[in-house]
């Protein structure tokens, strides 16, 4: 089946003029009206303007033009800014918002030749573990649909679980690609900080947030990332660094690649994760790979140092959404105060204020030092463990989550738990460096997510790795029931 | 009970905004006066996912402005957030520098009334964003909003509290805004906001250390209000202490219709602002080879053309800080002294100081748009200097060429106004103003030396004003005699 192939394999078929981006398009499409509703993966359907793209596809391609991505259709996460289509953020408050543009992820999609089918269910404005609080309602997982894809991008990872598309494109704060890539037994790379244009990616916390890409395996998302990656001067922290051939550097051989084992994933590990993990680790030091320990003693402060920095910016981020000239405003507001107030109160759920509230307080007088500056010298001891560890080591591996999926509503009411979720991917933020999660097993029936950090800049050791791992395994094959 | 001697004490925090073509954080435009938010930019208006970008060019006008003062240039300096919500700052935040400015500690001699120069030290200039208007009139019901002006940079400039008086603030600020058009940094336009000033006001006995509680006017906007908005201020806050009351710290606005100043808000109404450094911005990190250029690209300053001018001409002080005012004006200076001679320096600077400064201030030109050209002055000068017109002729003979555009030699030979020079020619009116005038003489002769002015009178009426007036005091003394 067409929607089974991977992307490589339908970028063929394109070019040999076996299937027509139109054909291609009209099946994803005619997948999603069958199967969304079950999903809630998408919130924002674009079959029109999709079936055009392909067309014009199929015409470049007939007249000469071929490139990987040329006629693959896609979907968007819905942070992506999009030129006259809704981009909500998964929120009230942007509910009636059609962007006046392109978003420079979107645009380079777009230049490449990928058809954008629709726009992919979310946390609240990014802030959520497992899609429930979004405004639209909650993603299901595809592999047992009482349980969450995780978040943020769940809509991006459920969808592209169910071959709803070949790929999609999510955002990654402190493990909104990663986690629910893991939990819905996919492929989800976040990029080095700088690697990928913010521009136009609705900022939750500026200096942690990354666009990265979904796929059904690491080849995939190499060809994805090719086309995302790379410096865009609309976006100061984005870096100028040469873009390399990823698709090429894949089949470097692991003999000689140095593993590094986190102590600090390892403790308190639920034994059968370790021993998903540990199986993983047996397929690297089969071609030749060397495993040792590392340490980094300050890396469990991870989640409270997040929970510190992550409010603090999105606080002040958040503070353009007031009513005033896009957005949601309050119905007959009689002053500005009240225009404010309501505006923001009706517009925003409740993870997105407290969440706001926290970073007002944190970054309040009085309290700026005993948190928020605190919390960046933590953010810089972990990035300085993660340096001094990539001195040793070429990657350092783990479990991308404690537990597989979790059942909805099993967490939403206790956000520490929730947040709990993301101990594992959230370091790769706090230093900002790149991070693949890719399937390695299951647990209950569940997938699961083994989970390779690099240093700044290293992608394509990390999506070589990770393919010579996909090239031994066949997790990453694996469809949930139904979606086959 | 004697009255305390109160010493006041004054900082001000100076906004000029900076001449860039485009915004500090975006390519919208900055020119003044379009339609409202027509140079708006998706940027300026804060639309979900942009970001900023940082306008080189306001960095390179900052580090000017810096190294002009003798200031420190940060290598590295933060832009910051400062935030709160009001709907012409549409992010709910202003881009600025906290504590990490781009300029640090620098200073600025200015002149004070009794001729002494006094050092006002400049604690910091620091880049940030302005915000748009509000507009509350014209509108039924409902306020409007202009973002033409959000983003605009702007370079603010905080002075240690080391001004004394409301005449010091004004010499200060008037210091400022020469030098920052010396620089071409920034237009110095006064009505349009370009150049403005919050100043921070207490009073203490003269002889204490410890500062007086401040208040911190907002927003003025010409010198003549930041004086009076001081005076006023002053005069409020000792007449509070002296009648029992205390200051309290507080932002207050003045009223340039009713001449006061009122609060605004007090310091516990005051808004935490949550300073942070900018996430989307990286660290401005500025190395010496920049530094070097753009000190490379200084003109030469105001102090130091001043100081050349009373080196080399010979001009007071105050002269020569009056010709250095503004780049213009000493430049018009020097070529009219270029063209009649470095010798008649002093003439030239009084009749650009005199006659020519009261002429462009009566039809409101600027130096630019003078009707005398310099060289067409200097053409007059000599005339002076040669003898050929007196100073009061030259007079009369600037006005004929400032509303006619004609040269001195043109309108001196149109309207015969040559002065005579000619000994006997002046013996011969003086012969005849003699003849008619016997009564006088006489008494002249018996002793009433005070109508040696009548004579002199006499002879220029018949004379048309144009006899030699050194001639003519030296012939009529010989023709008179002992009075």
């Amino acid at each position: 089946m067409l929607h089974d192939l991977s992307l490589t394999e339908l970028a063929g078929l394109l070019a040999a003029g076996k299937v027509s981006s139109v054909e291609l398009t009209r099946h994803f499409l005619a997948r999603i009206d069958r199967l969304n509703p079950g999903l809630n993966a998408l919130i924002t359907l674009e079959p029109s303007a999709a079936l055009a793209a392909a067309a014009a596809a199929d015409l470049a391609r007939g007249s000469g033009k071929n490139s990987p991505l040329l006629g693959i259709p896609l979907i968007h996460k819905d942070i992506f800014c999009t030129a006259g289509v809704r981009t909500s953020c998964g929120s009230r408050m942007l509910d009636n918002f059609i962007s006046p543009y392109d978003a420079t992820v979107v645009e380079r999609l777009k230049a490449a030749g990928a058809v954008m089918l629709g726009k992919a269910n979310m946390d609240e404005f990014a802030m959520g573990s497992s899609n429930e609080t979004s405004y639209y309602g909650p993603v299901k997982n595809p592999w047992d649909t009482s349980k969450v894809p995780g978040g943020s991008s769940g809509g991006s990872a459920a969808a592209t679980a169910a071959r709803l598309a070949p790929f999609a494109t999510g955002t990654d704060t402190g493990g909104s690609i990663r986690q629910p890539a893991a939990l819905t037994g996919i492929t989800g790379m976040k990029p080095t900080y700088g690697r990928v244009s913010r521009y136009g990616m609705i900022a939750f916390a500026s200096s942690l947030d990354q666009a990265g890409v979904f796929a059904r395996s690491a080849a995939d998302a190499a060809l994805v990332l090719q086309a995302m990656a790379g410096f865009d001067p609309k976006d100061s922290t984005s870096v100028d660094v040469p873009v390399p051939n990823y698709a090429a550097a894949l089949d470097a051989p692991l003999k000689g690649l140095k593993i590094g084992l986190l102590e600090e994933f390892f403790d308190g590990l639920d034994p059968r994760n370790a021993a998903l993990i540990d199986a993983a680790l047996a397929v690297f030091r089969a071609q030749g790979a060397e495993t040792r320990r590392v340490s980094l003693p300050h890396l469990p402060l991870s989640v409270p140092t997040y929970y510190v920095v992550a409010p603090a910016e999105c606080s002040s981020n958040l503070s353009r959404f007031d009513g005033v000239r896009f957005g949601h405003r309050c119905a007959d507001p009689k002053d500005l105060l009240d225009l404010y107030k309501r505006s923001r109160g009706e517009g925003f759920g409740a993870e997105v204020k407290r969440r706001i509230m926290t970073g007002t307080y944190v970054l309040s007088a009085g309290y700026f030092d005993a948190y928020y500056l605190k919390a960046q010298k933590a953010r810089q001891l972990i990035t300085d463990e993660f340096r001094a560890a990539f001195a040793e080591v070429d990657l350092v591996i783990g479990p991308t989550t404690p537990t597989p999926a979790f059942a909805l509503g099993a967490k939403i009411d206790d956000p520490v738990t929730m947040y709990l979720n993301d101990i594992y991917t959230i370091g790769a933020n706090l230093a900002g460096l790149p991070a693949i999660s890719v399937p390695c097993g299951f647990i209950d029936d569940l997938p699961m997510g083994l989970q390779l950090i690099g240093p700044h800049f290293a992608e394509e050791r990390i999506l070589g790795a990770a393919h010579q791992y996909q090239l031994a395994t066949t997790w990453h094959r694996q469809s949930p029931r139904g979606y086959e | 009970m004697a009255t305390t001697d109160w010493e006041v004490v004054i900082g001000l925090e100076i906004h000029a905004q900076l001449a860039t073509k485009s915004k500090i954080f975006s390519g919208a435009a900055t020119a003044y006066g379009a339609p409202p938010n027509s140079q708006a930019s998706l940027v300026d208006l804060a639309y979900p996912g942009v970001l900023p970008v940082l306008n080189a060019e306001a960095v390179r006008m900052a580090v000017k402005f810096g190294l002009s003062i003798d200031a420190r240039i940060a290598r590295r300096s933060i832009f910051a957030r400062k935030n709160y919500f009001y709907p012409d700052l549409p992010k709910g935040y202003q881009i600025s520098q906290y504590e990490d400015p781009v300029v640090g500690k620098g200073s600025i001699s200015i002149v004070l009334e009794d001729g002494s120069v006094k050092t006002i030290g400049i604690t910091r200039a620091h880049l940030e964003e302005d915000a748009g208007k509000s507009l509350h009139e014209g509108l039924a019901h409902a306020s409007g909003i202009d973002l033409n002006r959000a983003g605009t940079p702007l370079l603010e400039i905080v002075s240690e509290p080391d001004l004394r008086s409301a005449k010091e603030a004004v010499a200060y600020m008037k210091k400022i805004h020469t030098l920052v058009r010396y620089l071409e940094i920034c237009d110095g336009n006064m009505q349009e906001g370009s150049f403005r000033c919050d100043a921070n006001v207490s009073v203490r006995p003269r002889g204490r250390e410890k500062f007086g509680t401040r208040a911190e006017i907002k927003n003025l906007n010409s010198f003549r209000f930041v004086e009076k908005a001081i005076h006023f201020e002053v005069a409020r806050q000792i007449d509070r202490i002296e009648s029992g009351g205390t200051v309290v710290q507080e932002t207050r606005l003045y009223d340039s219709d009713k001449g006061e100043t009122r609060s605004m808000r007090s310091k516990e109404e005051a808004n935490d602002y949550r300073y942070f450094p900018d996430p989307d911005l990286l660290p401005l990190v500025i190395d010496e080879a920049f530094i070097e250029t753009v000190r490379a690209s200084l003109p030469e300053l105001p102090d130091e053309k001043a100081a050349r001018f009373a080196r080399d001409f010979g001009l007071s002080v105050y002269d020569a800080g009056v010709l250095s005012a503004s780049r213009e004006l000493g430049a018009f200076f020097e070529a009219v002294v270029a063209a009649a001679g470095a010798a008649h320096a002093k003439l030239a600077a009084n009749w650009v100081m005199g006659e020519l400064s009261s002429a462009l201030n009566r039809d409101n030109l600027d130096i630019d748009a003078s009707r005398v050209s310099a060289a067409a002055l200097a053409g007059l000068l000599a005339r002076i200097v040669d003898a050929t017109i007196s100073g009061k002729i030259a007079k009369e003979v600037f006005e004929a060429m400032w509303s006619g555009g004609s040269s001195a030699d043109e309108v001196i030979a149109a309207q015969g106004l040559r002065q005579i020079t000619d000994s006997g020619a002046i013996e011969a009116v003086i012969d005849a103003v003699m003849a008619a005038n016997p009564k006088q003489l006489a008494d002249y002769r018996a002793g009433k030396d005070k109508l040696f002015g009548f004579f002199v009178g006499q002879v220029m009426k018949a004379t048309e004003g144009k006899a030699n007036p050194a001639q003519l005091n030296d012939l009529l003394k010989a023709k008179l005699g002992a009075p």
